[in-house]
């Protein structure tokens, strides 16, 4: 898979380039990206500004959106799923989702209430992506 | 807003009736609605609607449909609002068992009893089963431990069960890709992900941020050939391939785990379609449908992952747009659009949905290519139109929209799908000048 790795060739000059696929739509652009001196000097390979913008942010400060799940008390299954927020910092990814591990939230929940904040220290709040509602309160079918 | 809301009473009679409520049954009662149908049914046998997107935690949905990048039950959910406010009868834990071919639809749960409707329309967006390890035949022992990753998806996601401890998982489908992701943040080991042909079947995206963010090897041209345990999985035997995918059993090694986990892909869920005996494409495993996805029996649709399995849930809801409309229009006896075009698959193209075209309407044609082409494509619906793009994979399925315009001049023909190289395609017309 050579051609998603993220290798990094010296320029004869003073210029590094590294390359990146853009993970911005499925379409998944290559991009390269020129560095000077630790700066983001030129993005190029993008098809729209997306991809510019992800080009120089994944070389200087990779980020994830975070999806996972947490216990469900009350509910029609045992998991809430819940997400990051926010995008997360790519080193901050696993320590975020390990806080959360033994976490149990009970019905009723809302679509986007606040699940847990500032979670492992990244200020980032995680919220629910799904609704429950209070047990006695679902509907009967018949 | 309640997410859930159950029927309370069965009318024996509907407009519309939509088996499935996924991202494609949810969408097409809210088209049929928008279309003038009244009494529309949406059944599942679920126990909540939004299929498949349940279990999707991850985001990477509604990029088409909403500008904005949600995770699978928050696009779910949203459609459901839009479902519930429009008064469409949806009866969940509600089997359908039985479609006749005079639109009565047969169905069983726990509140009902087994009863039966009829309809003016059906639209059956019954989604996709995945491909199992009988159909992929692998040797070796039976134990457990060996499921597919849809399966485990479903047991962490929505019921907190880890599948194992040490992971092996074969194929490079997005759900295995998604899996391996999962299982890792879950604290679970998850050894490799081996992929028999030269280029991942996933996004490249979840390549990225699934695997090489992890550190989980890709072994592409890699496949495992025998599965060792006697009650449950123990180790299994992987071994590169030739360029016939023949194994190289010498240079094969064996790695333990105590699960496999296949993401070998999904086909269409065709039990009604067979019940129907609708005429089937068995490029796609779906039923061959008009440019408003109506099968070959009258008043019967198919949308979603019952009709070609779709990578993105948007244009699974785009699809059904179209079918639970053209339900609506068929039940309030509308004329049918012409269908006067035929298509089908040329140069590098795997199958084309629909399979005919109207020079009357706006449509949309779906294809998957065979083989990935990096660098400029070119992209024909035989001589009605061209579009340039940048690279073809087979993961991503392309979408042309055709309209009246540029079809007029084509009824009454079979236009070929080819995706080639631009330089080929180059070649080609001058080949084709030289002839003239
Ligand atoms: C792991 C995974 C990851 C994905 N990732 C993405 C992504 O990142 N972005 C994206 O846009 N798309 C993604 N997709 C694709 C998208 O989710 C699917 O294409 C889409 O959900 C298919 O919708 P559907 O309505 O056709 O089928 P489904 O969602 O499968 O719904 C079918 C429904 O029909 C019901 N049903 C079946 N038979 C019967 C019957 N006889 N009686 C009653 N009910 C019945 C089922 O219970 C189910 O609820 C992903 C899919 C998977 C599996
Ligand atoms: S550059 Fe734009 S079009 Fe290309 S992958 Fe990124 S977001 Fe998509």
């Amino acid at each position: 898979m050579g051609e998603h790795r993220h290798t990094a060739t010296i320029d004869a000059g003073e210029s590094d380039t590294f390359a990146y696929l853009c993970t911005g739509c499925p379409l998944g652009c290559r991009l390269e990206v020129d560095v000077v001196d630790g700066d983001v000097i030129e993005v190029r390979g993008f098809s729209c500004k997306k991809g510019e913008r992800y080009g120089a942010q994944e070389h200087t400060d990779p980020r994830r959106a975070v999806s996972t799940t947490v216990w469900l008390v009350g509910g029609p299954v045992e998991r809430l799923p819940v997400r990051a927020a926010e995008p997360v910092p790519k080193d901050a990814v696993l320590s975020l989702v390990r806080e959360l591990h033994g976490l149990e939230v009970h019905a009723p929940v809302e679509v986007g209430q606040t699940i847990a904040t500032d979670v492992a220290g990244t200020g980032i709040d995680v919220i629910a992506t799904r609704a429950v509602q209070p047990k006695e309160q679902l509907p009967v079918a018949g | 807003m309640p997410v859930t809301a159950a029927t309370r009473h069965l009318d024996d009679r509907y407009q519309v009736t939509i088996v499935g409520a996924g991202p494609a049954g949810l969408a097409a009662a809210v088209a049929a609605r928008e279309q003038g149908a009244e009494r529309i049914l949406l059944v599942d046998r679920d126990a909540e609607p939004g299929g498949i997107l349940r279990q999707c935690i991850h985001s990477g949905f509604g990029l088409q449909a909403f500008s904005e990048d949600v995770t699978g039950p928050e696009y779910a959910h949203r459609f459901v609002e839009r479902v519930l406010e429009r008064d469409v009868d949806v009866l969940t834990d509600a089997y359908v068992t039985d479609v006749s071919r005079d639109l009565r639809v047969k169905l069983m749960s726990p509140s009902t009893g087994v009863t039966s409707v009829e309809t003016g329309g059906v639209v059956l967006s019954t989604g996709a089963r995945e491909r199992t390890r009988a159909q992929i035949r692998i040797p070796g022992e039976r134990p457990a431990g060996v499921m597919t990753a849809g399966l485990a998806q479903k047991m962490v996601n929505l019921h907190g069960y880890l599948p194992g401890q040490r992971v092996v998982i074969l194929g490079s489908g997005d759900i295995g890709l998604i899996m391996a992701r999962r299982l890792i943040l879950e604290g679970v080991e998850v050894l490799g992900v081996f992929e028999l042909l030269p280029h991942p079947s996933g996004l490249g995206r979840n390549v990225v941020q699934c695997l090489d963010d992890f550190g989980i090897p890709l072994h592409l041209s890699t496949t495992v050939i025998d599965i060792h345990g006697h009650d449950r999985v123990e180790r299994v035997t992987v071994a590169p391939v030739d360029e016939e995918r023949r194994p190289l059993t010498d240079q094969a090694w064996d790695i333990p785990c105590d699960t496999v986990l296949l993401s070998v892909g999904l086909i269409p869920d065709g039990e009604l379609a067979r019940q129907l005996h609708l005429s089937l494409d068995q490029r796609t495993g779906g039923p061959v449908v008009t440019s408003t996805y109506e099968t070959s029996l009258p008043g019967v649709f198919s949308a979603g992952n019952n009709l070609h399995i779709n990578d993105l849930a948007d244009w699974v809801s785009q699809e059904a747009n179209v079918a639970g409309a053209a339900a609506a229009d068929v039940a309030l006896g509308r004329v049918r659009a012409r269908q006067d075009v035929a298509v089908t698959p040329g140069t590098n193209v795997r199958y084309v949905v629909p399979h005919t075209l109207s020079t009357d309407l706006t449509q949309t044609v779906s294809f998957r290519v065979k083989e990935p082409i990096y660098g400029d494509t070119i992209l024909r619906v035989g001589e009605a139109h061209r579009r340039k793009v940048r690279a073809v994979v087979p993961a991503e399925m392309v979408t042309i929209k055709l309209g009246p315009k540029v079809l007029e001049s084509f009824a009454g023909e079979t236009l070929r799908v080819d995706a080639i190289p631009a330089a080929a395609a180059d070649d080609l017309a001058a080949a084709g000048d030289d002839e003239q």
